[in-house]
């Protein structure tokens, strides 16, 4: 299975994970600064900013963009918990 | 319904706490238990605030749903609802909430100001169906202000105190603090003020201790905004009303949320603490071996505690000050033992996030034990960097070796030796 990295800045910790994976599913087991809220896309808690890579991630979704635009997101935040990780990528809590 | 409020003249309108700014919240002496978590001997109160200046009206804060006519009547008794121009919410909570979607029925014309976090909360508290006007409201942050003519109400971003929504609201003529939950506790005295109130001290550091504590670091943030205000009076939603030297209050959370004899720790040390419970000596066996592997690594102080010999609340204390922790537990019916499920079920008022934590223990037939605190490790947001340890029954000489690697490895994760690794995912468990 292809392998990318995500490097988490705040606790400069990079991990080696399958392309797929949810930002969500490494960031809270390695305990990184990003918080979480409803987990499902919905409240926009676990805000990410993704510093490189930003291209390395799939695409928002409709709902994610949405979230997004009502939390006021700067260009280049992501939902942790609905961004998913295909190339490297560093990214710190927004 | 709450005990009505009545001034001295009998009278249940509203307060004037200063020229042109009137208490117009709630008492629910009645409660006894909020928000399921904390208990209260003498209820609470909902403050709500009215300001009034030369170009309007505005309303800081609302009251519980159920006590909406108590706020409703003692706004009447200050200003009409046509003279509302701004309505502010520090805290979305529904306790601080409830009224407000009637109070934005009546005063139409009001503008809402919340901080930039609450948006999702106020849909969530308002739950507008899609034929509903659209509500407009106005998010606001730090520095941002709102003029009533000659009065000013600036506000400051202070997420998380106690939730991601909340901030502060200053008076600035005033020099009157809004601080929603911030300064706040559950104490209910119609006397409101708290040099006149009975002693509430211990319903004020109670209610630091279980509603801000897991935020220490953002109390440190608001604190930095809040210090250099000209203080004359801080209202809080819920408790007194602190108008006899407020600035006391002040230091009084910076010294709640400053460790106590944080000096006696050496800066560059992290601190691993080791608890365990034993039932015939060898998870105790397995625990001082750990103990003497983690000591092994330079800059890592360790303690090591047996869970029968104390009490959950000093463990609690010592938990938020350490930077790694141990648990060590027989497995008895296939199960971690209870006191180690007592402790890690009281730690909703510590911040754990980004703690590592690690699990041991001896066992007799199947050791589910040890991954089950794992797994409430990594479910209180802690990292779990080296695999649990199990052993049946009684550890041998070589066993014992194995619990001081354990120990090295952990205490080698906790001073950085990880920092810069390419961890695999794998690895996370």
């Amino acid at each position: 299975m292809a392998k990318a990295k995500i490097t988490f800045e705040d606790i400069n910790q990079t991990v080696n994970v399958p392309a797929g994976t949810r930002i969500i599913e490494i960031s809270e087991k390695i305990g990184a600064g990003i918080i979480y809220g409803c987990r499902e896309g919905d409240c926009g808690t676990c805000m990410t900013h993704v510093i490189e890579g930003w291209n390395n991630l799939t695409e928002p979704s409709v709902l994610e963009e949405k979230v997004l635009r009502e939390n006021m997101a700067n260009r280049h935040d992501r939902l942790a918990c609905q961004a998913q990780i295909l190339g490297d990528c560093k990214v710190r809590p927004a | 319904m709450g005990k009505e409020y009545q001034d001295a003249t009998g009278n249940p309108g509203a307060v004037e706490i200063a020229p042109g700014v009137h208490w117009i919240g709630a008492l629910d002496a009645s409660l006894r238990t909020f928000d399921i978590i904390l208990r209260t001997a003498n209820g609470t109160t909902y403050n709500a605030f009215l300001i009034r200046g030369d170009a309007g009206v505005a309303v800081v804060d609302t009251v519980k749903l159920e006590f909406s006519d108590e706020f409703f009547r003692r706004l009447e008794s200050v200003a009409d609802y046509s003279e509302i121009r701004v309505i502010v919410l520090n805290h979305l909570e529904p306790d601080h909430s409830g009224a407000l979607p009637e109070l934005m029925r009546r005063a139409p014309q009001a503008r809402l100001y919340i901080s930039t976090r609450a948006t999702s909360m106020l849909k969530a508290v308002l739950k507008p169906k899609d034929s509903d006007r659209p509500f407009e409201y106005e998010t606001v942050g730090t520095g941002d202000e709102v003029s009533l003519g000659n009065r000013t109400l600036r506000f400051l971003h202070t997420p998380f105190l106690h939730w991601p929504d909340t901030q502060c609201t200053y008076l600035v003529e005033n020099g009157v603090l809004f601080s929603g939950d911030v300064f706040g506790c559950h104490y209910c005295d119609s006397r409101l003020y708290n040099d006149r109130v009975g002693d509430f001290r211990f319903s004020f550091d109670y209610y630091y201790a279980h509603i801000m504590r897991p935020f220490k670091a953002h109390v440190m943030d608001a604190l930095k905004l809040i210090e250099p205000l000209r203080l004359k009076m801080i209202a809080p939603t819920h408790g007194p009303i602190l108008r006899d030297r407020p600035r006391r209050y002040v230091t009084h959370y910076r010294e709640l949320s400053t460790s106590s004899l944080v000096d006696q720790i050496d800066n560059d040390e992290r601190s691993l603490v080791v608890f365990y419970m034993s039932a015939y000596g060898s998870t105790a066996r397995m625990a001082e071996a750990i103990r003497a592997g983690a000591e092994e690594e330079a800059g890592v102080r360790v303690s090591l505690y047996d869970l029968e010999g104390g009490e959950t609340e000093p463990f609690v204390d010592l938990i938020e000050e350490a930077d790694a922790l141990a648990f060590g537990s027989p497995t008895i019916n296939g199960d971690a033992v209870k006191p180690v499920w007592d402790l890690l079920s009281s730690l909703a008022v510590v911040n754990l996030k980004g703690k590592l934590g690690a699990a041991f223990g001896s066992y007799g037939w199947s050791g589910e034990a040890v991954r089950m605190i794992e797994d409430r490790m990594r479910g209180l947001k802690m990292r779990v960097p080296v695999a649990g340890l199990r052993l049946k029954l009684i550890p041998t000489d070589e066993e014992l070796v194995e619990c001081r690697v354990f120990g090295r490895k952990l205490a080698a994760a906790l001073v950085g030796g990880e920092q810069g690794r390419v961890i695999d995912f794998s690895e996370l468990g």
